[in-house]
């Protein structure tokens, strides 16, 4: 066993990748959630968009165009889910629990006869100058689109829910449904939007899966990539930049654990691929337990069903 | 009527609503002027709320017009109607409890406005109407009072003409009424009319213009609230002449129900109340009021009587038993019964049904068979009983608890506890929220248990309540209570400074 085998820069290059399926579905999850909507349903999401943005991408032979499609299969979903909460009031859990089963079932189906091809490959973009840096240029400047689009949702998400009237009004649905309503909201209206918006960020993880991170189509590809991104929310207590974080640690001991079974350290292996989710789950159980009050950030009416009052 | 309508600021018509079966507004009509205050007085459940949500845009009229500042008014929402000049507070209060006020009153705002001039704006409005609020303070940090500021000043900031205030006084103490109605004076003699909607008449009596009565749905009259007393006013409102509950007949000072000694019994939380050398006795057909103003212990002195808090300082006698160390099931046990004040998730549980409210607080196990079964004929015929007793409005024995409107809710729980014929009712804040035929009809009926042997420890901040009904009196200030006195020995003018806590 050999530590310096172990390229730090390469590593951390590699794990941003391996986090931004993670980055991209969480932050459509924390706003779903910020509108007082729980759905369960982002592994359905994500592996929808993961097999539709395969396909479109080998058949038209772009990832970015296959990227697109991901968003739209995966926002196409959210608005089932949407319907069947919304307008049918049906219960969240039990709706998002069927989306996922329904989004793997469909997904393996329509997925069947690309198992085994490669998909187009997408371009990475260095940033002029600053790519050239030593170390940290490799770490964070020569990177695919996506990736650096998922760094600017983070920012334009803490913006828009913390600086934004617009981003107030999505709290305060998701606070309390009842008041908002009374003083004139639309609460369905918002929570339809807020919803699909999470679907297409859920789809666009997905897509990101099969076409950059690994890249090919296996059925079940997302290896509950979809739960991992909603214990983020939960655990980032509904906050942006702590839920970047958490994807980081996610996906940095997933790319270090990996490395270090290449370089054939002497640990289980079972016990190694485990180490990613243990890891996640105790760092976030730490900062969720620290001084930060943790119901301030669990919107009130998170997973209850919206009627109206007369 | 119709002789000052050019001075109308807002007018309905023949208004019509109905839900399912229910007439709640049949047409209605009534005419606001500008610069008064009107109002808008009626029984739980006589269609005050229906009226204004459907002025406010919240609910559509099935029939009928409204005209607003001479001008065709129908809003299709609340954004409609606070964009033509209608502002609204709750009742309820429709806050959120995670956000700030600054944030509260942000998002009730229908424009962009930025951050520094709305904080001019608002910090000017609470300087000269006094309405001091915190504005970076969470809402669900602040008192009742705070939280009807800070809606008063969202509402206020759009420079509404006309404000609707729905019962806004039900959470606040005497005191922050005071400040609340020279507010809603200066706003109306500045030219903003107001539609008052309150059940209290003393209150109407001292602050309204004119005042419409409502009763099932329907408009009674329209009257000078100043020339009234509220006696009839009253009568008026609930259509047939009002009783006055007598105290119970004189004590029996041999039999003693129960001694309670504090000396000292610190809060749970930092914003609690020590109690401090309390010390109380009540007797076999004895009502003791306990008065006082909100938060000088109140809650504090409840949960050490119901057990909800145990404490080895307090001495507590039963009937010759020490019963301090009892939860409080164990005390319902053994004939004592509860009414705290919170009813939602308090005195009853919001997501069961009545039935199950019944079945869950009966100590006596009067509905459990061989083997642990449910008496479902003998709780259906309980609960309905109450229900018919104390006028409860709702759909049937199976409405869920949180389906109740707070009144009802209220009139539900005392009567569930009085049917638990108890030797000892402790009750806090029992008419809160109810309107003064059913608030004359719980009083009754705590008179009534009085009389056939109960002891009753009422706690109050109606003094009107207390003084009505209880045999003895004592008051807190500061979480010490004042020596019991009798009734009929005190003077008014006394009360003032015991519970300025400047006498002894």
């Amino acid at each position: 066993m050999d530590l310096s085998e172990i390229n730090f820069a390469v590593l951390v290059a590699s794990l941003i990748v391996a986090s931004t399926p993670l980055v991209l579905a969480a932050l459509g999850e924390l706003i779903v959630e910020k509108s007082g909507v729980l759905n369960l349903g982002v592994e359905g999401m994500m592996i929808i968009g993961a097999v539709t943005g395969f396909i479109v991408g080998v058949e038209t032979g772009s990832a970015y165009i296959g990227m697109m499609a991901a968003a739209m299969a995966g926002a196409l979903l959210s608005l089932l889910f949407a319907f069947i909460i919304l307008i049918m009031q049906a219960n969240q859990v039990a709706s998002g629990l069927a989306l996922t089963i329904f989004g793997l079932g469909i997904a393996a189906l329509m997925g069947h006869p690309y198992t085994g091809i490669k998909s187009p490959q997408i371009s990475t973009i260095s940033v002029p100058f600053i790519s050239e840096i030593p170390v940290l240029g490799t770490m964070f400047f020569q990177h695919d689109l996506i990736v650096y689009l998922s760094l600017i949702s983070v920012l334009v998400i803490w913006y828009f829910l913390n600086r934004m009237r617009t981003g107030l009004i999505l709290r305060s649905v998701g606070e309390d449904h009842d008041v908002a309503h009374s003083l004139g909201y639309r609460v369905v209206t918002i929570r339809f939007l807020a919803i699909t918006f999470g679907g297409a960020m859920a789809g666009v993880g997905g897509g990101y899966l099969s076409l950059v991170r690994v890249p090919q189509w296996t059925e079940g590809m997302t290896a509950g990539a979809g739960w991992i991104a909603l214990a983020l929310v939960v655990f980032s207590g509904w906050r942006p930049f702590r839920l970047l974080i958490g994807a980081y640690i996610f996906g940095g001991i997933t790319i270090l654990q990996l490395n270090l079974q290449a370089i054939g350290v002497n640990i289980n292996i079972a016990l190694l691929s485990m180490a990613p989710y243990l890891a996640t789950i105790l760092a976030l159980v730490v900062i969720s337990m620290s001084r930060f009050r943790g119901n301030r950030g669990a919107p009130g009416c998170l997973g209850r069903s919206f009627v109206k009052i007369t | 009527m119709n002789n000052k309508i050019e001075n109308t600021l807002f007018q309905c018509r023949a208004i019509n609503k109905e839900f399912g079966n229910v007439r709640a507004n049949n047409d209605i009509s009534i005419n606001v002027r500008s610069s008064q205050i009107h109002a808008l007085l009626g029984e739980n459940g006589a269609g005050k709320s229906t009226l204004v949500k459907i002025i406010y845009g919240l609910l559509q009229p099935d029939s009928g017009s409204m005209t607003f500042l001479n001008e065709e008014y129908s809003p299709k929402s609340p954004k409609d109607a606070r964009a033509l000049g209608v502002g609204m507070v709750f009742q309820h209060f429709s806050l959120f409890e995670p956000l700030t006020a600054f944030e509260n009153i942000l998002v009730g705002l229908d424009k962009e406005l930025g951050e520094k001039e709305l904080h001019a704006s608002v910090i000017m409005l609470s300087e000269s109407y006094g309405l001091e609020v915190n504005l970076s303070s969470f809402i669900g940090d602040l008192s009742a009072g705070e939280r009807q500021r800070v809606e008063i000043i969202r509402a206020l900031i759009q420079k509404p003409k006309l404000l609707i205030m729905d019962e806004p006084t039900s959470v606040l103490t005497p005191f922050e009424c005071e400040s609340l109605f020279k507010t809603l004076k200066k706003l109306a003699s500045e030219g903003t009319s107001i539609l008052y909607i309150s059940h209290k008449l003393k209150e109407i009596a001292d602050l309204c213009d004119t005042a419409s009565v409502l009763r099932k749905g329907a408009i009674v009259g329209e009257y000078d609230p100043k020339k009234m007393t509220p006696r009839e006013l009253g009568e008026i409102m609930v259509g047939q002449s009002l009783f006055e509950p007598k105290r119970p007949v004189a004590a029996n000072k041999s039999n003693k129900v129960l001694s309670v000694k504090i000396n000292e019994v610190k809060p749970d939380t930092q914003f609690g109340v020590t109690l401090k050398n309390i010390d109380l006795a009540v007797y076999q057909s004895e009502i003791l009021g306990i008065g006082g103003v909100a938060g000088n212990g109140q809650e504090e002195l409840m949960q050490v009587l119901t057990g909800e808090k145990k404490d080895r300082n307090v001495s507590i006698k039963y009937m010759d038993n020490d019963i301090e160390m009892l939860n409080p099931r164990e005390r319902r046990e053994i004939g004592l019964a509860f009414a705290p004040e919170e009813r939602l998730g308090h005195a009853a549980v919001g997501n069961l049904n009545l039935l199950e409210n019944s079945l869950i607080t009966d100590p006596k196990k009067r509905f459990q068979m061989k083997m642990g079964f449910i008496d479902f004929s003998e709780l259906n015929e309980y609960t309905n009983e109450i229900i018919e007793k104390f006028n409860v409005k709702t759909t049937g024995v199976s409405a869920l608890a949180s389906s109740l409107s707070g009144g009802n809710l209220q009139k539900f729980v005392v009567g569930r506890e009085i049917g638990q014929n108890p030797s000892l009712f402790i009750v806090n804040q029992p008419t809160w929220g109810v309107d003064a035929l059913s608030a004359a009809n719980i009083r009754q009926a705590i008179v009534d248990i009085a009389n056939t042997g109960a002891a009753i420890i009422l706690i109050s901040q109606d003094l009107d309540e207390i003084l009505e009904i209880s045999n003895k009196v004592a008051f807190l200030t500061n979480g010490n209570l004042s020596i019991p006195t009798n009734t009929m020995d005190i003077k008014t003018d006394e009360i003032g400074a015991i519970m300025g806590g400047i006498s002894d």
